[in-house]
């Protein structure tokens, strides 16, 4: 099971492994476009393009794409993130040529036209209608906002309602001709093939593509904050959360894995599979802490491979007999527990297993090795996942606090509630 | 290149009854490090009170508590400390649970799971531990306009049924429940008749089996009732409408729908086979095509057919803005008009057909895909061939059946329209 890396002459990078395990193919398309990329008054457009990518290209028109893949037993999606955006078929195996095509015509091809445009306009915006139904969605929107000044990393992926509204068919179409270039994109594909005729295939299909400009960045460097922000989320309901979300390191960061570390013991090992679930956290410091001394019904926490420095987040279900001051206050000490001492060498060591046991599920199914390939490239190289439990194993618990000691000062993060309408306990 | 065949079959699936009633299944996957373990007891909702309703939810909820052996602390702490995970979940008829861990652990996994079984402790400070977190969980359900929709659709098409009720209960009947009534619970539901344990993954099947049966041969419970016999269902005798005011939402959840075929019903294949095609095929079948690419009214909108041990939702669902639900249900009426008068086309069925046959080996790549199909498998009686023969069976439905199936259960004057959203007048 080699994996095989190539740059076509035009900038394409492409990674290829084969896996004899089933009769199936996963093949994805990844650009480097998120909402990232988005400058002031175009929150939103790397997700709407990432829409208008299934609406049609002279080759293969509108409703059509769709029912090909599904007629051939394949399941496609594609989804869009801060830093890119992913597109994925995963086929019968002697069916996989379609994706192959599709994928290249549409990299190129698609058409944007404007009546699509208008329709996919209100399909969005009704995806972010209910998004907002949700409580966690408007506290983080909120959380979000206040983490950043200026870097985009500071809206939500679905952008602002304001945008969507004025968004325009040309600004979507210059947003998809800039970013969907070979040099800014990774095409990665595992499953059930041979490797030099899968190679050749992508040449010929890709050969012609310009290599085009490499794509402008809005995205600037931005120092983490120096005191602690605050923001209050007010909305219906019962429920009281809180997100302490402290600005965390971008993925290449030496420092990144003993961050990983100190995530998984105060709240459960990290997942990074996208087709599998992870373990339960009800051994991690704040579960004990928070969940076990009734001072929540649930909490967890995010560490997030990005591009820049983004945010590791820390989310509570304040139980309804406490409060998000007593939350807070339970959170903090056992923060300062990790940066006063150094953890046990048997914590470092089970935190190690765990991700053992999650990559051996993960590797069960071939759309997710695939999405493991192209997602490390994106931000780093394929390296970066190949050597991660050697670079989680190297962690010491003096990595560990100081980790801690860095990286999770209160002045470093945004402390953000979500107090339900009318409760007695507001702020 | 494939080394045997990705399908389930009677060939590579070990099946034994053991002597107390437990059906165990297992298949070995020697591609794989890991074990996924799946089970069900015929012990669900079904079973609880009216004023009590949530309990075997509640129940299910406490196993994995505290045991004879092990208090909850160590339990996890076996469970976390080697990356496996095991768990409990309530339904309708069963509660389920499950787990995997790396080939290796299965043992402590299997142990873990007779000690939950067979020895709940149910200690007193995690009954409130838990019904703090149903009650949170239930206010949450309060504010979500789908899991609301789905309730109120759930009381209207099952009137007089007990598919009416909501097995996670509701907040005055989680809260009337005492540990007593768990412990009761347990003792006279749960027990190895009725009970299904599937394993697959890197282990040899034969040892699979032998492991189970080491750990649950031995477990008898004299008390364990007969299982619950449904009572007939009827469709409503004319087409309902409610709708649930939710302050503060953005969208509104709409949902039509009645109830559809059992699993094992002859004509469940056409029916799955047409709601594929009314709700599913590409990126949402005909619904989709009709509120979502062409009229632009919601992120989704989709069919689905539930096809289980009773008359399970046949149903369309939709999120879209509130200024629009009545424009959505019309064009969803629409879809169903045509699809119960109307033959569907050659091409769609066959699109339909050639998508189901593809995505199976899709839907079996997994030890967790394989766990489950060999689940549907023994509990709807399918026979341990029916991957392998399922392609015969996509490809035997015709277009007059598929119709047949379609008008059948889908009578548009006798289906429930259930809506939460916003008041109509602060969305205005």
């Amino acid at each position: 099971m080699q994996l095989t890396q190539y740059t076509l002459p035009n900038g394409l990078k492409v990674l290829l492994k084969e896996i004899h395990t089933a009769p199936l193919i996963s093949h994805w398309l990844w650009v480097r476009a998120g909402s990232r990329d988005e400058g002031p008054g175009l929150s939103g457009i790397s997700h709407w393009v990432e829409h208008m990518q299934f609406k049609g290209t002279p080759q293969f028109p509108a409703g059509e794409l769709d029912k090909t893949i599904s007629r051939d037993g394949g399941f496609w999606n594609a989804m869009t993130y801060i830093d890119w955006t992913a597109y994925y078929e995963t086929m019968p195996s002697e069916k996989i040529d379609l994706a192959l095509r599709l994928e290249a015509d549409r990299f190129i091809n698609s058409q944007f036209d404007p009546k699509e445009v208008e329709s996919e306009r209100t399909v969005i915006m009704s995806e972010r209608q209910g998004n907002e139904n949700s409580p966690m969605f408007l506290l983080d929107e909120d959380v979000q906002q206040a983490a950043f000044d200026k870097h985009p990393y500071k809206h939500e992926v679905i952008g602002h309602m304001a945008d969507l509204k004025t968004i325009t068919r040309d600004d979507l179409f210059n947003h998809y001709k800039h970013f969907y270039v070979p040099g800014n994109a990774v095409l990665a594909i595992a499953g059930d093939f041979d490797t030099q005729r899968m190679l050749a295939r992508v040449e010929e299909l890709y050969a012609s593509v310009p290599s085009g400009q490499a794509p402008t960045r809005v995205a600037q460097d931005e120092p983490a904050p120096e005191e602690e922000r605050r923001v209050v989320t007010q909305g219906p309901g019962e429920t009281v959360f809180v997100k302490a979300a402290y600005r965390s390191l971008r993925a290449t960061d030496p420092d990144f894995f003993a961050l990983t570390v100190a995530d998984s013991l105060l709240a459960g090992p990290s997942n990074l599979n996208l087709f599998s679930g992870g373990i339960s956290n009800k051994t991690s410091r704040l579960y004990r802490r928070l969940v076990e001394k009734d001072l929540a019904v649930g909490v967890s926490g995010g560490l997030q491979a990005t591009i820049d420095p983004y945010l590791y987040d820390i989310t509570i279900t304040v139980h309804p007999n406490s409060s998000a001051e007593a939350a807070v206050a339970a959170l903090d000490d056992e923060i300062k527990r990790l940066q006063d001492t150094p953890p046990k060498i048997e914590e470092l060591l089970r935190a190690v297993k765990q991700a053992k046991a999650l990559f051996a599920y993960g590797s069960e199914s071939i759309t997710n090795q695939a999405f493991w390939m192209g997602f490390a490239e994106v931000f780093d190289r394929y390296a970066w996942f190949e050597n991660y439990l050697e670079r989680l194993a190297a962690v010491t618990p003096a990595d560990v606090q100081r980790a801690a000691q860095l990286y999770l000062r209160p002045e470093r993060r945004v402390l953000g509630v979500y107090q339900p309408d009318g409760s007695p306990e507001a702020e | 290149m494939t080394p045997r065949s990705a399908i389930p079959g009677a060939d590579d699936i070990t099946r034994v009854e053991l002597a107390n009633g437990i059906v165990v299944l297992a298949r070995e996957n020697p591609n794989s490090k890991a074990v996924t373990l799946r089970g069900s007891i015929l012990a669900g909702g079904l079973l609880d009170p009216d004023d009590k309703l949530g309990l075997a939810d509640f129940t299910a909820s406490m196993l994995m508590r505290g045991t004879a052996a092990r208090d909850f602390q160590t339990i996890y702490d076996s469970l976390e400390s080697i990356g496996a995970s095991f768990g409990f979940n309530s339904g309708t008829h069963t509660t389920g649970f499950g787990g995997r861990s790396l080939a290796e652990d299965f043992g402590l996994l299997l142990q873990l799971g007779r000690e939950a079984l067979l020895s709940p402790a149910f200690p007193p400070e995690h009954v409130e531990k838990v019904r703090a977190q149903l009650l949170t969980g239930l206010s949450l359900r309060a504010q979500d306009t789908r899991d609301m929709a789905s309730l109120l659709f759930d009381e209207m098409v099952y009137r007089h049924h007990p598919y009416a009720r909501a097995d996670e209960g509701h907040p005055h009947t989680i809260s009337a429940i005492t540990r007593e009534d768990l412990v009761n619970f347990h003792g006279s539901n749960f027990g190895p008749r009725g009970m299904l344990i599937v394993v697959v993954g890197g282990i040899p099947a034969a040892a699979a089996v032998e492991q189970v049966r080491a750990a649950f041969e031995d477990w008898h419970n004299p008390q364990q009732p007969a299982p619950v016999q449904l009572p007939a269902w009827q469709p409503l005798p004319a087409r309902g409408y409610r709708r649930l005011d939710i302050a503060g939402k953005s969208q509104s959840d709409v949902i039509v729908g009645t109830g559809g075929p059992l699993r094992r019903a002859p004509d469940y294949m056409a029916a799955s086979l047409g709601n594929n095609i009314l709700g599913r095929f590409g990126l949402m079948g005909r619904v989709g095509d009709s509120v979502r690419e062409k009229a632009g009214l919601a992120y989704y909108a989709y069919s689905s057919l539930g096809g289980g041990l009773g008359p399970d939702p046949w149903l369309v669902a939709a999120g879209v803005n509130p200024a629009n639900e009545e424009k959505a249900t019309e064009l969803i009426f629409k879809e169903i008009e045509r699809f119960t008068t109307e033959l569907v086309s050659e091409e769609e069925l066959s699109d339909s057909k050639s998508n189901y046959i593809g995505s199976m080996p899709l839907s079996l790549e997994s030890n967790g895909g394989v766990a489950d199909a060999l689940m549907s498998m023994e509990r709807f009686q399918l026979g341990l061939d029916y991957y392998r023969k399922f392609p015969d069976e996509v490809n035997a439905v015709t277009r007059q059946q598929v119709l047949e199936a379609a008008a059948q259960y889908l009578k548009p004057d006798q289906m429930a329209v259930a809506v939460a959203g916003p008041p109509r007048t602060e969305a205005a």
